[in-house]
């Protein structure tokens, strides 16, 4: 239905200043399919997500699109194919969701013409897949944490492109709203084809949602596979420091990450002493 | 906010402190008698003050400007003493590193009242004049603190200087409005546009230095509770200080202290400010400390920004009020960069 | 407001489209309404004054007839004051909203982080110390307004967020160009109050015709390109990422808006001085007026238009002295401003 993009790093590095946060990443995003990038706080995953989206300008290295680095596309055009939702987007006060929604369709939109029947209906179809149509007229400052999120996808999904990248598009949702908004996405994946790459924190959603996995630790990607693959434990203490058992999940039957901690562990016998 | 360094070595800096500002106000004194539309040599300067003191006239030329140089100084050193001891305070206070007196609208809240006494009520003395910069001033910070601290987060610097904005243009309106029907009236009342020590006299100073004094007195007592302040309502309550009673006594004599001068001396901004904000660099966060010597450093500053308007606006004068919002932007300008986001 | 039928038996693309147009609907109605009251603000400026002047003599002169008496009161002193007052009042409306649309921040306004008070410092020393002409003194003042904007940009710069630290460097800033007028027209006071008023507060008094080109030319020109751009403008609300995102050139277009806004703003303090307040209302008001939801940037230089000259007719009229339109703005504004200042604290505070 889509023809499918591929969004891939070369050698990627960026930073801000002097400081040096992505590290030579090379990365190609599964067209059509579903990838979390994982990690530990700071470890450059956010800031690897931004310079794919061009809002960081990398300081070595490249993002191609199609095999043509993305910085010699004109913004607009390259925003008709990549949509990008930020970490904490801001609306202003008062609009409507029908309105917000409507933003999206900006690169589709040149300066002087008017509204057109094909903008309306985008932005129905955004409204009736994400499941906030009845909201279309209400203010979104009315809204719950969960619908917000939903609008926000809305929006990016007005903006019709084949490949989205959200960034941290869970962090303030509760579980019931987090498991909400990754089964939309899925919804979305499954029926438009959108490519999709998102960072998530949570390495438990991240396994069971992800097709793809990026795992990564001080700015360079340490592992890259179907999440099978990739979670193990030696890997879940090599990216977070974390001692772990990894077990499947009964109910998506993917893997499931137990931290041993230091007082519940009762899996195996008593230990004395620190963990190495 | 990180302690210096070791208490033994604060005091010691605060010592070392405390003598150099004394032998900084000295020399700021002596610049300013020295300095004007004619320089005078340093023997004049002696000559100036040994004549002030037995009540002799000078001979030399030199030394009558001296003479006639002496109100103005004290004045600069007891306002700017004062502007500096108001500046720290509400900065104590308020928890707010831009809380300057001008900046909350003292000064045109002084202002106002006192124009409206002489336009209105044909008020003529200069205890009267205290009274209602007192009242202007209390009345204009109070609403600017009310409107700045309601909703989330309290009085945080934005809110704060964007009330105290709003006050400030809106109460200059008015003085505005109630001076122009009357500017030939007005004329001698101009300085209240500008701050600045020209209209010094021995009644002014003497009317309005017991109530500094008290007010001085009051915030150097409380200076202990004003460091538990600074960790926030509920430590300071853990640590036995009467938050209420101290925060509204502090805040009284801040204001006091600026208005007081206002009423003399005209609306003179930033010299709160800067001041405490410089002295706390280099001696901390303790209030013991940096009280005093806010004192010391405000006395030199206005010393030292009224010749500088004298020396640059020569024969005239350029205000000192005017001298000092241009030293203090930049100041303002560094604080801003230096304050955490979360803290604006 | 929930649809009267069910989702199901209304197509939802209907529905959609039904919504917006609404809104546009109400959004054009608020500012035909808003045009009206200017209209009969400028009408009344023209007729009032010493002396009553009837629609039809007004008429006669603005088509060019001579009319015995109104020629000169209305033609010379009467028109040249309306037009000023008008387009400072747009000039301030748009330039005050299209800055707190960009910033994010309804308290970020032209007035009051500053701009207007460099302006108004070149301004003053323009006219009064060199005794430049109209033209020249327009030039020098958005020059200096450009320097002081980009002033404060560059010391608020790096870090988080600089919105916040903008504000209070701007305030800063502004409080010592104040200085600088108040010691500038010191001077000048003293065989001028109406040269003081008019460059502390702003006043529509003396205003020249031929002083009023550059105001103009500065209006006509700088209106429609942020107008043009204002499509990007929508963008730009949703903050820097998602406009990116969106695909606008964020650091051009944000670069074109605020030199065209700080232009604006600095082109009719020199013509005015700065009309305390009309910068920082003209866009709150605007959108209280015509609904929220969408960058109301011509409604507020409407706005603005009608406060400069509502103002004025007040300061003019209402009571015994004739007051400068700066002088009433002030007093009026500052509540309105404490009043938007507590409605924000209560939402939850600006960035």
């Amino acid at each position: 239905m889509t023809i499918t993009h591929s969004l891939s790093a070369q050698t990627l590095s960026a930073g801000y200043g002097s400081r040096t946060i992505v590290d030579g990443v090379d990365l190609e995003l599964p067209p059509g399919k579903i990838s979390v990038i994982v990690g530990a706080n700071a470890c450059g995953k956010s800031t690897l997500l931004k310079t794919l989206s061009r809002l960081v300008k990398p300081t070595g290295g490249a993002v191609l699109l199609d095999g043509s680095a993305i910085d010699r596309i004109p913004t607009k055009k390259l925003a008709t194919t990549l949509g990008l939702l930020p970490q904490q987007p801001i609306a202003p006060e008062g609009i409507a969701v029908a309105d917000l929604v409507g933003r999206g369709r900006h690169p589709h939109q040149k300066m002087f013409r008017a509204w057109t029947a094909a903008d309306d209906e985008a932005v129905a179809d955004a409204l009736a897949a994400t499941g906030v149509a009845e909201l279309a007229d209400r203010s979104v400052d009315e809204l719950s944490g969960g619908q917000r999120q939903r609008v926000w996808i809305a929006m990016a999904l007005a903006q019709n492109t084949d490949v989205l990248l959200l960034d941290e598009p869970t962090t303030f949702l509760d579980l019931a709203h987090q498991v909400e908004v990754l089964d939309l996405l899925t919804d979305l994946n499954r029926s438009r084809g959108t490519t999709i790459a998102m960072v998530l924190h949570d390495i438990n959603l991240a396994a069971r949602y992800a097709d793809h996995l990026f795992a990564m630790r001080a700015g360079s990607l340490i592992a890259s596979g179907a999440p099978q693959d990739v979670v193990t434990p030696t890997l879940i203490d090599d990216v977070f420091g974390l001692d772990a058992e990894v077990i499947v999940d009964p109910v998506s039957q993917t893997p499931l990450v137990v931290p041993r901690g230091r007082h519940h562990d009762r899996s195996r016998a008593p230990r004395i002493g620190a963990l190495a | 906010m990180t302690l210096v360094s070791s208490p033994v070595r604060r005091s010691s800096r605060t010592a070392w402190g405390t003598a150099v500002g004394v032998v900084v106000v000295v020399a700021a004194i002596v610049f300013s008698l020295a300095f004007g539309s004619r320089s005078v040599s340093l023997g004049e300067v002696f000559e100036g003050l040994r004549a002030f003191v037995t009540g002799d006239s000078a001979e030399r030329i030199g030394a009558i400007a001296v003479t006639e140089r002496i109100p103005r100084t004290v004045l600069a050193i007891v306002a700017g003493a004062a502007l500096a001891l108001s500046g720290g305070v509400m900065q104590a206070v308020t928890r707010n590193p831009i809380a300057d007196p001008g900046i909350l609208g003292v000064n045109t809240g002084a202002s106002l009242f006192v124009v409206c006494g002489i336009a209105f009520f044909g008020i003529t003395s200069v205890y009267s004049y205290l009274g209602l910069a007192l009242a202007g001033g209390a009345l204009a910070a109070v609403v600017v603190y009310v409107v700045g601290s309601l909703g989330a987060g309290g009085a945080t610097p934005i809110k704060l200087a964007l009330a105290g904005a709003a006050m400030s243009a809106a109460l200059s309106s008015l003085v505005s409005a109630v001076m122009l029907p009357r500017a030939a009236a007005m004329n001698d009342f101009r300085f209240w546009q500008v701050g600045g020590t020209g209209g010094a006299t021995w009644g002014s100073i003497g009317a309005v230095a017991p109530l500094l004094l008290v007010a001085a007195i009051a915030v150097f007592a409380l200076a202990g509770g004003m460091n538990a302040l600074a960790l926030g309502d509920e430590v300071a309550r853990g640590l036995g200080v009467k938050v209420g009673t101290t925060r509204a006594i502090a805040a009284a004599a801040g204001v006091i202290l600026c208005a007081s001068v206002t009423a003399v001396a005209g609306p003179i901004a930033f010299v709160g400010l800067m001041v405490p904000h410089a002295v706390r660099l280099v001696v901390g966060p303790d209030q013991r400390a940096i009280l005093p010597l806010s004192a010391l450093g405000g006395a030199a500053l206005l010393c030292v920004a009224d010749t500088i308007g004298r020396l640059i606006g020569s024969p005239g004068e350029v205000e000192a009020g005017i001298v000092t919002a241009f030293l203090g932007a930049p100041v303002l300008v560094a604080i801003a960069r230096r304050t955490r986001m979360r803290a604006l | 407001m929930t649809a009267v039928t069910s989702p199901a038996a209304t197509p939802p693309v209907v529905a959609i489209r039904a919504g917006r147009i609404r809104r546009a609907r109400r959004r054009a109605i608020a500012s035909l309404v808003l045009a009206a009251l200017l209209v009969v603000l400028a009408a009344a400026m023209l007729m009032f004054g010493n002396t009553f002047y009837t629609p039809a003599q007004v008429w006669g002169v603005i088509v060019g007839q001579d009319v015995p008496g109104a020629s000169f009161t209305v033609g010379t002193l009467r028109i040249p004051r309306l037009i000023a007052g008008v387009l400072a009042g747009i000039a301030f409306g748009v330039a005050g909203s299209t800055f707190q649309t960009m910033l994010r921040n309804p308290l970020a306004s032209p007035d009051v982080i500053g701009i207007t008070s460099g302006a108004s410092a070149a301004a003053v020393f323009s006219l009064v110390v060199l005794h430049w002409s109209a033209g020249a003194t327009t030039a020098l003042a958005l020059l200096i307004g450009i320097a002081t904007a980009l002033a404060i940009y560059l010391a608020a710069r790096g870090g988080e967020s600089t919105g916040g630290r903008l504000i209070l460097i701007g305030i800063g800033i502004g409080a010592m160009l104040n200085a600088v007028v108040q010691f500038l027209v010191q001077r000048a006071s003293e065989w001028d109050v109406s040269v003081a008023m008019r460059w502390l507060t702003g006043s529509l008094n003396g205003v020249q015709p031929d002083g009023l080109w550059p105001l103009i030319i500065g209006v006509v020109v700088l209106v429609p390109i942020i107008v043009a751009v204002s499509r990007a403008l929508r963008a730009l609300e949703l903050g820097e990422a998602s406009a990116t995102a969106l695909g606008v050139r964020v650091a051009a277009t944000r670069v074109v808006l605020i030199v065209a806004a700080v232009a604006l703003a600095c082109v009719a303090t020199a013509s005015t001085g700065p009309i305390a307040f009309v910068a920082l209302l003209s866009g709150p008001i605007a959108t209280r007026i015509v609904g929220p939801g969408a960058p109301a940037i011509i409604p507020a230089g409407l706005v603005g238009a009608c406060l400069v000259l509502g103002a004025d007719l007040i300061g003019q009229f209402a009571f015994d002295t004739a007051f400068p339109v700066g002088v009433i703005t002030g007093i009026v504004g500052a509540p309105y401003l404490l009043f938007l200042l507590i409605r924000m604290s209560r939402n939850g505070g600006s960035s």
